[in-house]
């Protein structure tokens, strides 16, 4: 801190697997605003071997666009004198792989999948869950555990005051493994045991010489309830104390920073969770990278986080050609390609991950990839997001009826407020316009929903900003981090090309009186700036639900943004045309309507 | 702006190789520095923990867990033998006996009175690694391994699949454009390294794997081609582990392309040389490339493994194209400017203005070039 006590200048950094990027923040006129980004190539391997050479290779960066001297030498100046120095320095890294957990429960659906919640808010990558009822013999299930050699495992399992047998058999098969960690040869694996209390003695006699045993309070101490906090707050711990400090230079990098180095998912999801909290609205945020893609959302509250460890970009585009078949990604690509170069093409990305579309063409196709990677991702989200399973609900007779079942997703696009998008593709996309189709087509929002990305993907830093300064990190958020795209209006139901869907009134800013009749499978883009506001009649066709229940009318007062206010009539569900040409066509038509792309 | 650096595949004509040869668990160093070893020699062994079976004893014989260690023949640590009795009851009046036999030979690791089970471990599995290249061991990593090393050839390609094989070199094609299709296989290659031109066909692979080729080294394959021969699309490109009678390695990409010059006049005047191949690729943190090794007699060299990787793109570098729509020219860097430029796409980029083999002048983005480096 400065000598009066005030934050005055922050860098932060966060090394990514391939990249490190640095931002530096400063109080300018009473805000915190971003003054400069700059990024170097991460270097946690061979010749380097040592990840702060990219850290200061990127602060250095900084340095030579804002002018601000940081460094003296290899050594961050601390404090701020008001020309040099910064009073704070932080640091998140998914470098090396990030954080790899395995899981392990005894009842898939109940604890098994309650320690899974527990490693993704934590911000890990859960390579494989163990559970009693997994279908698989202890043998395997040993195998699985000496191959795959995680960083860290969390062993839950049984209510408190339950029956043991089924978690001390779950610890057997651990012992049995003697696994061994995937940094550094000379520790014990770290595994946490957050499970029933009444095992912790057998656990602890079966894991303590074999393992760095470490125990919380169990994580569904009763099976109406989670308790995720105190596994979580240990894997943040640990991951410091154990990865971290063995990943190479990170030792050093410690000692640098003044909080402690947060796992990039971590810290992304705490500002998503700070965002739903603040305005007390329902939100889902994406990041896709070159390797995973994240999926994070607060809906009735409850924050989920899931990782799809082979959905990405670049090194995982080749697997999303694989999931989502060569059909679907096909479909959004508006011209004609054989197969055997598409194929060609995704796996020459795959083997050269860092290249990027110089061609319009290759463009769009990489986009066409990007939107099957949301879909895909959020498709596991909507799974994995859902209420605690094996509870007993008291019904109504009404809701008996109902037929709703404990164990049901979360997700509720109507309800949806606020999507926001982050990582290269949809950050760096050359138009914003384009981001904004990607993230409509591949989470198909309904009803009413604001849209965002992460400028210059950013979040990660200023959620490891938040735990320590609060303030500088909202400032910065809201300012120079979240650029609203703009309000979309996307009514649910299905028709036929041109016939009635919506009737939309508004008056634009400019005066401009808007009137129209929209009908069934268009895309239109009015303009309204951010921070713009105009109030909006929707009028749905029978058969249609904009927010307000099939075919009833609604007001609202909607916000622009750079892209401004989109109506979608395509229809939910939403289906593209088979005709080849008739889809070519409408893929066409719906991009001029954005202005999407440079016209040919 | 900050040091930038574009890594490319390394084509060296006579460098310093180094192998360290690690078991995956510490065991015994079964050879000394300054051993002259050959590929195929075992340089350590170790044992690998036995696999572990799980018998509930208790719920065999319908006992509470708590009354097991008045059944158990066996104690912790006793070895025994397959269908040796590890627990029998009492029975009434000693008739009716039940008994629980051992499905393993191994030992016993665990009785638990908690869960009834009893954990038996089977005996250790012997492991030994080889050398993997002709050479000399230069350092030994006590109870891990050796480092072993050679002067010769070395060549990374961009892409592989199949583990690590050895042959002596055959270049079958008269130039680096030339496909590899069957008709140019013939039983003469089995054991061989049958060196292609731009592509090989699916019947060119086929052919090579039925006469018992150890691999093959190519510009260019087809990715349908790639899944029928893994049986799966392959997502991620982590490799090496394929159980393949020949490894395969690309040295351009995917698709139809030339393999470099370079490339192409360094393995053709290596024919007749035993080389040591890997297609183990591994593309994320810690890329791990497939590589070709051939090892030559006579003085060593001053360059070592992994040096010049990290010098950056200069004024006259030479470079492939790596992306459409140049991908696969070979060029030469003309000039390097600094400012960002906006690319058909609208992407602004860093870039490179590269003259082509054939005269023709192009700007490209950095990231879609790779150098090439000698």
């Amino acid at each position: 801190m400065s000598e009066n006590g005030k934050i005055n200048a922050i860098v932060a950094t966060d090394c990514g697997s391939t990249t490190t990027k640095a931002i530096l923040i400063k109080l300018v006129d009473g805000e915190y605003r971003l003054i400069v980004r700059g990024e170097a190539p991460t270097t946690v391997e061979a010749p380097f071997e040592d990840v702060t050479r990219g850290v200061l290779n990127a602060i250095r960066e900084v340095e030579e666009l804002s002018g601000h001297e940081i460094l003296d030498g290899e050594d961050i100046i601390h404090p701020n004198d008001g020309m040099r120095g910064v009073d704070l320095y932080l640091s998140t890294s998914s470098a090396g792989g990030g954080l790899q957990m395995m899981v392990a429960g005894v009842v898939k659906s109940m604890t098994a999948e309650s320690a899974e919640r527990a490693a993704l808010g934590a911000g890990s990558i859960v390579m494989d869950v163990l559970a009693s009822n997994d279908g698989r013999l202890p043998h395997e299930q040993i195998e699985r555990i000496r191959h795959l050699r995680p960083d860290m495992i969390l062993l839950s399992g049984g209510i408190d005051g339950g029956t043991i047998t089924h978690v001390v058999e779950l610890g057997q098969i651990i012992s049995a493994a003697d696994p061994k960690a995937r940094l550094g040869a000379g520790y014990n694996l770290p595994v946490i045991y957050a499970g029933n209390k009444d095992a912790k003695e057998e656990v602890v006699k079966l894991l303590e010489n074999k393992t760095s045993l470490y125990q919380v309070d169990n994580l569904r101490p009763v099976l109406e309830r989670e308790n995720l906090g105190p596994a979580r707050d240990k894997i943040h711990d640990l991951f410091m104390e154990h990865v971290m400090a063995q990943a190479p230079g990170y030792s050093k990098l410690m000692g640098w920073t003044d909080a402690p180095i947060m796992p990039t998912p971590g810290a992304v999801g705490s500002m998503i969770e700070a965002i739903a909290k603040r305005h007390d609205i329902e939100v889902l945020g994406v990041d896709i990278g070159g390797a995973t893609t994240d999926v994070f959302s607060v809906f009735q509250k409850t924050f989920n986080r899931t990782v799809s460890a082979n959905l990405g970009m670049s090194y995982s585009i080749s697997n999303v050609l694989a999931e989502a078949g060569i059909d679907n990604v096909m479909r959004w690509v508006p011209f004609k390609l054989p197969e055997l170069a598409v194929r060609n093409r995704i796996k020459n990305k795959m083997i050269r991950p860092t290249t990027v579309p110089q061609a319009l063409d290759d463009l769009k196709m990489e986009q066409a990839i990007a939107r099957e990677a949301l879909r895909l991702a959020f498709e596991q989200h909507k799974n994995f997001a859902v209420s605690l399973k094996g509870v007993q609900q008291e019904r109504t007779i009404s809701e008996a009826f109902s037929q709703s079942a404990s164990g049901e997703t979360l997700v509720n696009m109507m309800d949806l407020d606020l999507l926001v998008g982050s990582g290269g593709v949809l950050s760096h996309a050359p138009r914003r316009q384009q981001a904004a189709m990607m993230l409509i087509d591949g989470f198909l929002p309904e009803g009413v929903t604001r849209l965002a990305v992460d400028s210059i993907f950013m979040m990660p830093q200023l959620g490891v900003l938040a735990e320590v300064h609060e303030r500088s990190a909202t400032e910065v958020f809201e300012k120079d981090c979240l650029i609203h795209l703009g309000t979309l209006v996307a009514p649910v139901g299905t028709g036929q090309e041109g016939k009635p869907c919506i009737k939309f009134e508004t008056t634009l800013p400019d005066g401009t009186v808007v009137n129209e009749d929209i009908p069934f499978g268009e895309m239109k883009v009015y303009p309204l700036g951010i921070d713009e506001t105009v109030s909006v009649k929707v009028t749905p066709a029978r058969g249609f639900d904009a927010g307000a229940g099939p075919g009833k009318p609604f007001e609202s007062t909607l916000t622009g943004g750079v892209v401004g206010l989109i109506v979608d009539t395509r229809g939910r569900p939403f289906n593209l045309p088979t005709d080849e040409s008739k889809r070519v066509k409408m893929l066409d038509k719906w991009a001029a309507a954005f202005d999407a792309y440079p016209s040919a | 702006m900050a040091h930038a650096y574009t890594p490319g595949l390394r084509v060296s004509e006579k460098t310093v190789i180094r192998k360290e040869r690690r078991l995956p668990i510490k065991g015994e160093v079964v050879v000394a520095k300054g051993d002259r070893v050959t590929s195929d020699s075992v340089v350590a062994r170790t044992h690998l923990p036995g696999n572990v079976q799980l018998v509930n004893v208790a719920s065999k014989l319908g006992l509470p867990p708590e009354d097991l260690p008045s059944v158990m023949q066996k104690k912790d640590g006793d070895p025994m033998e397959k269908g040796e009795p590890l627990a029998i009851t009492q029975g009434f009046f000693g008739f009716f006996k039940s008994k629980v036999l051992s499905p393993c030979e191994g030992t016993v690791e665990s009785i638990s009175t908690v869960t009834g089970q009893v954990i038996l471990r089977e005996p250790p599995i012997p492991i030994e690694i080889d050398a993997y290249i002709d050479g000399e061991v230069v350092e030994i990593l006590p109870e891990e391994g050796v480092v072993v090393e050679a002067t010769g050839s070395f060549i990374q390609g961009i892409f592989g699949v199949g583990g690590e094989k050895t042959g002596e070199i055959a270049v079958v094609v008269d130039g680096p454009g030339q496909p590899l299709d069957a008709s140019l296989i013939t039983e003469a290659h089995k054991g061989k390294i049958v060196v292609g031109g731009s592509h090989v066909t699916w019947d060119g692979l086929q052919k090579a794997m039925e006469v018992g080729a150890a691999g093959i080294v190519v510009g260019g394959f087809d990715d349908p081609d790639l899944k029928r021969l893994l049986g799966k699309d392959l997502g991620v490109a982590i490799t090496g582990h394929e159980d393949l009678a020949t490894a395969l390695i690309l040295t351009e990409g995917f698709g139809e392309m030339a393999m470099a010059h370079g490339t192409f006049d360094l393995l053709k005047s290596r024919e007749g040389r035993k080389a040591s191949i890997n297609g183990a690729t591994q593309i994320r943190a810690g890329v791990i490339r497939p590589e070709i090794v051939i090892p030559l007699e006579g003085g060593a060299v001053d360059v070592h493994e992994g040096e010049g990787s990290t010098t950056g793109l200069e004024i006259g570098s030479l470079i492939r194209g790596i992306r459409e729509p140049h991908f696969g020219s070979l060029g030469k860097v003309t000039d390097l400017p600094n400012e960002l430029q906006k690319m058909e796409s609208e992407s602004m980029v860093r870039v490179l203005m590269v003259e082509f083999e054939d005269g023709e002048q192009a700007l490209l983005p950095r990231a879609n070039v790779e150098m090439i480096e000698e």
